[in-house]
């Protein structure tokens, strides 16, 4: 009972702490230097990640298709389908994973460090408030890295699967690339980035949220870390339904 | 200068556990006041609760006609302008070397140059004997350093109140004797309003003019320094005196029975110490919210302990070393 009350009583206190954040967006000054130190440290901890994780998504889907379009003789069509796989799901699945894993953990630990350090206190009570100076400009980091990050999966992934389709399954290029126009559509690539720029958005409002509420000295900036990447994946899989789901219903798909 | 803080019936609780309530005191503007109190009584709790960094169950705290736990989140930015705040383990800037961490209210409120920035810095960090520590990060330094580059932090936007939580705690007496010195001759020349939370005995002997004493709750006393000096209320005299006898136990209060047996074993209380001489500042000249010894005693009434406010009275031999103006303290300290 008194968890069920926790529960919504910790979502109203987060949702208070994404508008503190939107509202935090407009004030002046911008925090320029916060954003660039941030952007460069995040893309830094997830851009090697991202990389690795994303060839071999390519590869498993060109794999999975790879056998069953044969047996159903539409081997044309392997391109087509990952890329819609990898620029529509995969992409921003490993996105977020990255994001949420490697950026979303950190973000989380430096603000929950600082938070039992008291520097969060110093901070408010030197007249600095920490959502515009600290919140706001890993928000918007994480936001541009995930988009870019997204970006680097989608041409990693296709070029993976590429690889893999034509050196290893005999596919020909001339197919994989033009099987591209029949059911891939310039709306997939751009509902790959809105989903990426949710999902930056998404893992650093959680991690700030859960490392500025951490307590309890070092422990409790570890359970911090810990929940937070818990609550942001199962919070991105949601996202990541929502808006598949809207994407389907707005935009009419090809070949259907 | 200076500005009066004024609490009324603040109320404290985490979780339903009050730690103090209807703590009720005007700290005057200008002056120095120490806060006393057993360990976890809620002194850190309290000064957070003045900044609004804590929301206060019930009550009020007045500055400048403004009450802060009502304030909107942006108004109470504007409020903490006027305070300067040293928490009680420095709360430095863990990835800024320390003087960037001085420096940072200057660069984050001010449009100053950086060097005009560097002149500001440069001579908080020397009142704090500092120099040469100022490339290094808070976790290259040590506790004592952490305190005093703290405290070079709190005061480098020129606070009209300022808060110290246990300012000598980690500090060797030497460095001690330079701090109090230090905060006597900053409220000379600022006249800034100071809270002082602290555990040593001798500063709260000679440094403020006012004195309060958390206990079991709430506030036991708060008033000028010779009124609880002087004071035979039993909390009081124990506390301010360090001793074992008297109703505050290892574990804050102790149970009847403790007391029971000590009042059949006749413990009887030592007679209380001589109230020593208010720390002058280093110059010579009299603070603004000075005022002269014995003052309070003659007004109303009480005869202070013999030996009072002779020259070189005091209960440790540390109240006696600073002694005349313009001493060691005053030219070592480069207080200005
Ligand atoms: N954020 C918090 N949440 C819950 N309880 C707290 C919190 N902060 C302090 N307390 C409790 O409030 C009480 C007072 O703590 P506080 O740190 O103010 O003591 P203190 O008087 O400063 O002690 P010391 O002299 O040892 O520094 C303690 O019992 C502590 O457990
Ligand atoms: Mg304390």
């Amino acid at each position: 009972m008194s968890t069920a009350v926790d529960v919504v009583r910790r979502s109203g206190e987060f949702f208070a702490f994404c508008l503190d954040t939107l509202r935090g967006l407009g004030r002046r000054p911008v925090q320029v230097r916060e954003f660039v130190q941030q952007a460069w440290f995040i893309s830094s901890v997830s851009i090697l990640p991202a990389a690795l994780v994303s060839i071999p998504f390519g590869a498993v889907i060109a794999l999975q298709l790879g056998s069953l379009v044969r047996q159903l003789g539409a081997q044309s069509f392997t391109g087509a389908a990952s890329v819609l796989a990898v620029v529509r799901e995969a992409g921003p699945i490993v996105t977020a994973l990255v994001i949420a894993g490697a950026g979303g953990s950190a973000i989380c630990a430096d603000l929950g460090a600082r938070k039992i350090r008291e520097e969060l206190d110093a901070m408010q009570v030197l007249g600095i408030d920490p959502i515009h100076r600290l919140v706001v400009p890993r928000v918007l980091a994480s936001m541009l890295v995930a988009v870019l990050l997204n970006g680097l999966v989608s041409v990693v992934g296709v070029s993976g699967g590429y690889a893999f389709n034509v050196l290893l399954q005999g596919g020909t290029p001339g197919a994989y690339l033009a099987s591209f126009q029949a059911l891939g559509q310039l709306p997939d690539l751009v509902v790959g980035e809105v989903k990426a720029l949710l999902f930056g958005a998404a893992a650093a409002l959680v991690a700030s949220y859960k490392g500025m509420t951490a307590k309890g000295g070092p422990k409790g900036v570890g359970d911090a870390v810990n929940q937070s990447v818990v609550i942001t994946f199962m919070l991105l899989f949601a996202l990541n339904f929502l808006v598949t789901a809207v994407y389907f219903q707005v935009v009419p798909q090809k070949g259907s | 200068m200076g500005v009066e803080v004024a609490v009324r019936g603040l109320t404290k609780s985490f979780n339903g556990q009050p730690v103090w309530s209807d703590v009720s005191l005007t700290l005057p503007a200008g002056e120095i006041s120490v806060l006393l109190g057993p360990s976890g009584t809620g002194k850190s709790v309290f000064l957070k609760t003045l900044v609004g960094l804590l929301r206060p169950d019930r009550g009020s705290i007045l500055i400048e006609g403004l009450d802060l736990p009502r304030l909107s989140e942006r108004a109470l930015y504007e409020v903490r302008k006027l305070f300067g705040v040293l928490f009680q383990d420095g709360a430095l800037f863990g990835s800024m070397t320390i003087y960037d961490n001085v420096a940072f209210p200057l660069r984050e409120h001010t449009r100053k140059t950086e060097a005009e920035i560097r002149a500001v810095v440069t001579e908080k960090l020397d009142m704090v004997g500092l120099i040469g520590a100022e490339r290094k990060l808070p976790g290259e330094i040590s506790g004592g350093m952490r305190k005093r580059a703290g405290l070079a932090r709190a005061l480098v936007l020129d606070p009209q109140i300022i808060l110290f939580d246990e300012p000598d705690s980690g500090l060797d007496p030497v460095r001690t004797a330079y701090l109090n010195q230090l905060i006597i001759d900053l409220n000379q020349r600022t006249e800034a309003t100071f809270l002082i939370v602290t555990h040593d005995i001798n500063t709260a002997r000679t440094v403020p003019d006012n004195i309060g004493l958390i206990y079991h709750g709430h506030l036991a006393m708060f008033g000028p320094r010779e009124m609880l000096l002087s004071s035979t209320e039993p909390v009081v005299r124990q506390f301010l005196n360090a001793q074992r006898i008297g109703p505050i136990g290892m574990a804050e209060e102790k149970d009847a029975e403790e007391l029971a047996a000590e009042a059949q074993s006749g413990a009887e209380l030592p007679p209380l110490p001589p109230i020593p001489l208010q720390l002058p500042p280093s110059d010579g000249r009299p603070r603004r919210a000075e005022r002269p010894p014995g003052q309070w005693c003659r007004e109303h009434g009480v005869t202070p302990p013999p030996g009072s406010f002779a020259d070189g009275a005091g209960a440790s031999p540390r109240a006696r070393e600073p002694e005349p103006a313009g001493g060691p303290a005053g030219t070592g300290g480069g207080a200005r």
